[in-house]
């Protein structure tokens, strides 16, 4: 696009540039994994910008139904706007559908829609949506205009890079020759999330002060808090 | 005489002959590897007996933490020691060169080297470079005139102070200070401080962490309390994460023959000094 940087030599001292950028960084990490039966999804607690800690106690997490939960990081007034628009569309859906629940692939679709209607202003976000749909444990993944992907597990946020190589080796068994065969059960998958936290935040410093996971499974949502460093 | 295998001795100091080539390879789009830096916490007070110096022990590339245990706290000279912020490279090789020149000043002069000797070393370096060596230093130290702290500024301005702060989590630590330093400290309520002081940046400004670092010069003796406190302890894994034996793939073998030449040494001849 061409603006007044592309032409210097119309450019005087004293004219204002006029410049908004309304898109702040707040750090954090999101996982998720995806069972035969169950969901896990966790985020760090920590809300930060820049070299500042705002808060040690914030949660990404959303639950939207007993059998979805959101996890939304990136830049902290989107995912608050995004995620306050969400439920209110869930809400909507079951009080204009004689209280049935929103199903999960139903959110992962308006979640989809919804990101992709800002195309050129967009929601600066990363989210992970996980949950059961007929049984099943599903993840999908988004990016900040909507693309959405389904996954069996998948990291998102300041350290997913650093933590979608673990998931990809112990989930995934990626480049194995003899690879183990060690049943993916709830309590292992909490383990691996909470396991893929702390090794986080030894190494990003927009990573720690706590990991909240929730487990989902046909019986609902169980919530987990877990203590990671504070430096 | 100039050649691959017999090249020319650099002259000492800065060489600049990269930076047209670089500001070239910039303009074109190359991003430029990031540099080490140390956001840093780094204090000094002045206290009874002389000055405590302290340190976190974090080094960060962007949001990267690249080393969980460096070391901030240089040493200058037997009663000088210096705290360095900014890039990790500059505090280094700065303070390096200068307690070489004040080991020189020294054996030149025959007498215990003042602070401010190694002060004004340091900022007339450091504004020559006008702010282009990052180094953002504390040096305490304690010479025949008592204990003295200064803030040397990466542009070659410097503060002399009974108590100061540097880097990224100055302002946390500066807090603690401005709420709790008095003259005449003693040595333990001093150490306390310190730490309280530089456990407020590791826990409250991101560019810090870690440990405790603490350095105490006295009148006529140092002690350098080398992770003071392990402000952080490591997490531990709940899982196994070793594998068996063969999960990595051979993809081929290719074995090399080699013919075993017979050989033996005998001791190292003494040399013929006659």
């Amino acid at each position: 696009m061409l603006g007044i940087n592309q032409f210097p030599e119309y450019q005087v001292p004293g004219a204002v540039q006029h410049q908004f950028n309304p898109y702040e960084n707040n750090g954090g990490s999101i996982v998720a994994i995806a069972g035969d039966n169950f969901a896990v999804i966790g985020a760090d607690t920590r809300l930060s910008a820049g070299y500042n800690i705002f808060t040690r106690n914030h949660s990404k997490l959303f639950q939207l139904t007993s059998s979805a939960v959101l996890a939304s990081c990136g830049n902290w007034c989107d995912s608050d706007t995004l995620t306050s628009i969400l439920q209110t569309r869930v809400r909507q859906y079951s009080d204009t559908h004689e209280n049935k629940e929103i199903s999960l692939n139903a959110i992962a679709q308006l979640l989809s829609t919804m990101m992709y209607g800002r195309r050129f202003f967009p929601y600066y976000v990363s989210n992970i949506l996980a949950g059961i749909y007929e049984g099943k444990g599903y993840v999908y993944s988004y990016d900040p205009i909507g693309h959405c992907e389904r996954h069996t597990y998948r990291a998102g946020g300041s350290s997913s890079a650093l933590l979608q190589p673990i998931l990809d080796n112990q989930i995934g068994l990626k480049n194995m020759e003899e690879k183990p065969t060690i049943p993916l059960t709830v309590d292992r998958a909490v383990k691996l999330v909470t396991d893929t936290f702390i090794s986080a935040a030894e190494r990003d410093i927009y990573t720690g002060d706590g990991v909240k996971i929730s487990i989902i499974t046909e019986n609902g949502v169980e919530e987990r808090q877990i203590p990671l460093r504070k430096d | 005489m100039n050649s691959v295998l017999a090249p020319e001795i650099e002259q000492h100091g800065f060489n600049f002959s990269n930076c047209r080539r670089n500001e070239k390879l910039i303009h074109d789009g190359f991003k430029p590897p990031k540099a080490t830096k140390t956001g840093t916490t780094i204090v000094g007070i002045i206290y009874k007996h002389g000055v405590i110096l302290g340190a976190d022990t974090r080094a960060t590339s962007g949001n990267i933490v690249s080393d969980k245990n460096c070391e901030k706290i240089h040493f200058l000279a037997k009663n000088m020691y210096c705290c360095g912020a900014g890039t990790a490279a500059d505090t280094e090789m700065t303070t390096k060169m200068i307690a070489s020149q004040l080991e020189l000043h020294r054996l030149n002069t025959n007498r215990v080297v003042p602070v401010p000797c190694a002060s004004t070393l340091l900022k007339q370096y450091l504004f020559r470079y006008q702010g282009h060596v990052s180094a953002a230093l504390v040096l305490g130290g304690v010479d025949n005139q008592g204990p003295h702290i200064y803030c040397i500024y990466p542009h070659g301005s410097t503060d002399k102070l009974p108590y100061a702060t540097m880097g990224s989590g100055s302002l946390a630590a500066m807090s603690v200070f401005e709420s709790r330093w008095k003259p005449d400290m003693e040595e333990e309520e001093g150490k306390k401080l310190v730490r309280d002081a530089i456990a407020a940046g590791i826990f409250n400004d991101l560019g810090s962490g870690s440990n405790v670092d603490l350095c105490i010069i006295r009148k006529d003796s140092t002690q350098y309390l080398r992770n003071y406190e392990l402000a952080n302890e490591k997490g531990v894994r709940n899982l196994d994460y070793t594998y068996k034996r063969g999960t990595t793939g051979v993809l081929s073998v290719k074995k090399i023959a080699f013919d075993v030449v017979e050989e033996s040494t005998s001791g190292i001849e003494k040399m013929d000094t006659n």
